[in-house]
């Protein structure tokens, strides 16, 4: 029983690791504003570490509706996400010593959870900071929540909110879909081959 | 017979027609309006900087669309932003004589490289109370001012040499040296008065502005001037009037001879006589304000001493030449080969030739001296005349292809001539009566051409009436194509005398945004919040406040007594684009406070009555703007009332004994 890795999938296995090392060099996620009164716009780029851009202008702007304001330092996930990504290029390597299918369907697993999770954790932060809205903010509308768009456009008061993968967003999403699609590709090539 | 009697009256009626005085309405071609709309939200091409006469301070205008962009306050008090109000501005305007709130602005200079504008600085002349002003282009703000001693008015300035390697200023007026009392007549004109012609020299780094020397010439009038450029970088050219040294009734006893002087003036070898040491020192008084960018505050040096150098003992570096009838502009083409002498009584345009005027001085081609100077002979180094160009020149500049364009005061209208056979080429109405002219880079190496810029006296019917007081103006021409087309009219503010035009890429984006407020080294500052506080010296109190939208910090003061000096020092702590906030105080004798991000200004204020003082966010900076508001208490003198202060809850008072 042949359990090893085709050439193919052991070349997608560097090609993965590079997209994710991409992530110290490049920001992953980008919340860009607009307004009546910012019509160059203003961004927010979240990288695996940091957050970055014109977050001090928002943070100015956020006291109106009474937002808590966004500090680098109340995100734990600065530090657990470098870690986790570095633990999975770790485990890369791993995987193309010991070459064994089921290590590579479990990476590729991994690598899916990481997002899965990323995505929750983040959801969970503009929800927190969309509702949990100061008692006495100058500016308070009934009903309204200022929860940004997970991924997407929306509309709140003046602004328009737009959320999207950042170049490093891409760069991962090249990454899941190329191991995502190099297991479907291993699974029917083990099952064609009665490997 | 009847039939006769109509005709009659007919034809009477044709030829009171056809006598009818030229209409004031000109004729503007059709695409005069397409070439001057800048549509909403479009930037324009030039900036045009134009100066604001008796206002004292600096117009910037778009051009082609003539859209007033901002007022720059340079030689006059400014309440609507506090400039010589605050405690960081005042000192821009100390002089040796004491603060001088007010000042005539004439003449306007870009900083040049090589010959051409190189978006750094600009200079402005102060006439009444001699000075220079070097204002920045990326912050808009007047940051030097210099004092002129021996001056008598600063007229003749502030024109540069052609690698801004000095900024020139020449008296208006003859003064005894020494400004020593003189008896007032001609004898003692002639005996006593000077006239000076003094050379700033500036950084190339900082710009900073230092009198090197000043040439000490006879007492007669300087107008304007030139510094030569390409073969005679290393000139100077001055034009003159009253070289006929009356000290009255200038209109007709500085009129009477057929010409004045063109002083020509060989900077390298003054340079070079300074060098040698053979200047002489003499104690003189005057001031150099400078406004430091990192504490955003102005301070007041005073310089005792001055270098001079005679031109009557130093020979060879100072040089007459005649040119008709009172001169104005004294020009000089891009190429540097052709000095244009507009003498504003005269009938025709005097063109010398540079390379004449030197071969002139090597033959000793003079007529004889004026006051010990060597006076070449006029067709010596005379190039040609332009004949019949109109009635009263007064300024030429060039463009590009070797045309040249001179204003007619009296005439009113502006002459097109070709600088190589002097011929008149076309010539336009001004509405009314042009003093300078402007052709964008006309005064460079490179003439960015295109336009003409009339800049005028007169506008009586061309706007709306508004009293007896009326706006001057400026008008817009193209020449572009062989005939000049009047584009556009504007008001403008103050009186434009001279004006400079760019190119808006050579200066739009190096413009500031905001100040960084990490790099404020205000002693005042209140980098935060957390660093607001009261504090008594004395009777004096300084509130360190800071302002953000939308609150100001502290908004609530008590413990202030009458007698008490109270000093606002308001940080402006945003770090974003055009979001300045203003600080005013209830009956506050002096002005508003605008403070641009990052900047602290202080407004002082003594309160001569005890009661509640309100103070107030002048800018409308936000949705909640109104809000932005705070109170101060004052009590009597020698109250109990202890110094207390917050903004928000009264977990952030900070009790202090009154004492």
């Amino acid at each position: 029983m042949n359990r090893k890795l085709s050439a193919i999938a052991k070349v997608s296995i560097v090609v993965a690791i590079g997209c994710i090392l991409m992530l110290w060099f490049v920001p992953m996620w980008r919340i860009d504003l607009a307004a009546p009164q910012y019509p160059e716009g203003i961004s927010m780029n979240i990288w695996i570490n940091d957050v970055k851009g014109d977050v001090e202008i928002i943070n100015g702007l956020n006291h109106y509706i009474g937002m808590k304001t966004i500090h680098k330092n109340d995100f734990k996930e600065f530090v657990y996400m470098p870690i986790a990504l570095g633990i999975f290029c770790g485990l890369g390597i791993l995987v193309l010593i010991f070459n064994r299918r089921s290590l590579f369907y479990m990476w590729t697993g991994l690598l899916l959870l990481i997002a899965a999770v990323s995505m929750y954790d983040f959801w969970k932060w503009e929800y927190d900071y969309g509702h949990n809205l100061d008692p006495t903010a100058p500016i308070k509308v009934p009903g309204m929540a200022y929860q940004p768009p997970l991924i997407g456009y929306k509309k709140m008061l003046n602004f328009e909110a737009l959320s999207q993968p950042d170049i490093g967003g891409w760069f991962f999403i090249v990454a899941a879909l190329l191991l995502t699609g190099m297991t479907v590709y291993e699974w029917r090539r083990a099952a064609k081959y009665k490997l | 017979m009847k039939i006769s009697h109509l005709l009659l009256t007919a034809t009477v009626a044709l030829a009171v027609q056809s006598c009818k005085m030229k209409s004031t309405e000109s004729a503007v071609g059709g695409d005069a309006a397409a070439r001057t709309y800048v549509a909403p939200g479009k930037y324009d091409e030039l900036y045009n900087f134009v100066s604001g006469g008796f206002s004292g301070q600096v117009a910037v205008y778009g051009i082609p669309s003539g859209r007033l962009l901002k007022v720059l306050p340079v030689f006059s008090v400014n309440p609507e932003n506090g400039y010589g109000y605050s405690e960081e501005t005042k000192a821009m305007l100390n002089t040796s004589h004491g603060f001088v709130p007010w000042d005539d602005q004439h003449h306007l200079a870009l900083s040049q490289t090589n010959g051409e504008h190189d978006g750094r600085w600009l200079f402005a002349n102060a006439n009444n109370s001699p000075r220079v002003a070097r204002i920045d282009l990326k912050a808009f703000k007047t940051m030097e001012i210099i004092e002129l001693p021996n001056s008598g008015g600063n007229h003749s300035s502030p024109f540069l040499t052609e690698n801004t390697e000095y900024v020139i200023a020449g008296t208006r007026f003859a003064i005894p040296v020494g400004n020593q009392e003189s008896a007032l007549d001609n004898e003692s004109f002639k005996k006593n008065f000077k006239s000076t012609a003094s050379f700033i020299g500036i950084d190339k780094n900082t710009g900073k502005m230092d009198v090197s020397f000043q040439i000490i010439l006879p007492g007669m009038d300087l107008d304007l001037s030139r510094a030569g450029k390409g073969p005679s970088h290393g000139w100077f050219f001055f034009s003159t009037y009253n070289t006929e040294q009356a000290s009255t009734l200038l209109e007709v006893n500085a009129s009477q001879k057929d010409k004045d002087f063109i002083v020509a003036v060989n900077w390298k070898k003054a340079e070079e006589y300074v060098k040698a040491g053979k200047a002489k020192k003499m104690a003189t008084e005057y001031v150099r304000n400078t406004f430091h960018e990192e504490t955003h505050s102005a301070t007041t040096e005073v310089i005792k001493e001055v270098l001079t150098l005679d031109p009557t003992e130093l020979k060879d570096f100072v040089y007459l030449i005649p040119c008709p009838k009172s001169p104005h502009g004294c020009d000089v083409d891009p190429s540097g080969e052709y000095i244009v002498g507009s003498g504003k009584l005269a009938a025709l345009i005097p063109v010398f030739a540079y390379q004449k005027f030197v071969k002139a001085i090597e033959d000793k081609a003079f007529e004889g001296e004026y006051n010990g100077i060597p006076v070449i002979k006029y067709e010596a180094a005379l190039h040609g005349e332009v004949q019949k160009p109109g009635l009263g020149p007064l300024h030429t500049e060039f463009d590009a292809n070797g045309n040249a364009y001179t204003s007619f005061f009296v005439s009113s209208e502006i002459v097109k001539w070709s600088l190589k056979d002097l011929k008149v080429l076309d010539r336009v109405p001004t509405y009314y009566s042009i003093g300078h002219l402007m052709v964008p880079g006309g005064d460079t190496r490179k003439p960015y051409g295109k336009y003409v810029v009339a800049y005028n006296k007169i506008t009586k019917d061309r706007f709306l009436p508004t009293g007896p007081e009326l706006a001057q103006s400026a008008q817009l021409y193209s020449i572009d194509g062989d005939k000049m087309q009047l584009l556009l009219d504007f008001p403008t503010i103050g009186e434009p005398h001279y004006a400079q035009a760019i190119p808006a890429e050579k200066i739009k984006d190096q413009s500031v945004k905001f100040f960084d407020i990490n790099k404020n080294k205000h002693p005042y500052v209140a980098a935060g919040e957390k660093a607001t506080k009261v504090e008594r010296k004395g009777n004096e109190v300084h509130v360190y406040m800071t302002a953000i939208r939308s609150h100001l910090t502290p908004d609530n003061i008590e413990g202030i007594q009458v007698g008490d000096d109270v000093y606002f020092h308001v940080t402006n702590l945003e770090q974003d684009w055009d979001i300045p906030h203003g600080f005013a105080i209830k009956h506050a004798p002096t002005a508003e406070l605008l403070i641009m991000p990052g900047e602290t200004s202080t407004l002082k204020f003594s309160p001569k009555t005890p009661g509640i003082y309100p103070f107030y966010c002048t800018d409308f900076c936000s949705a909640l703007h109104q809000e932005m508001q705070g109170y101060m208490r004052v009590s009597p003198k020698g109250s109990n009332v202890p110094l207390k202060w917050h903004t928000g809850g009264e977990d952030t008072t900070r009790a202090v004994a009154a004492k």
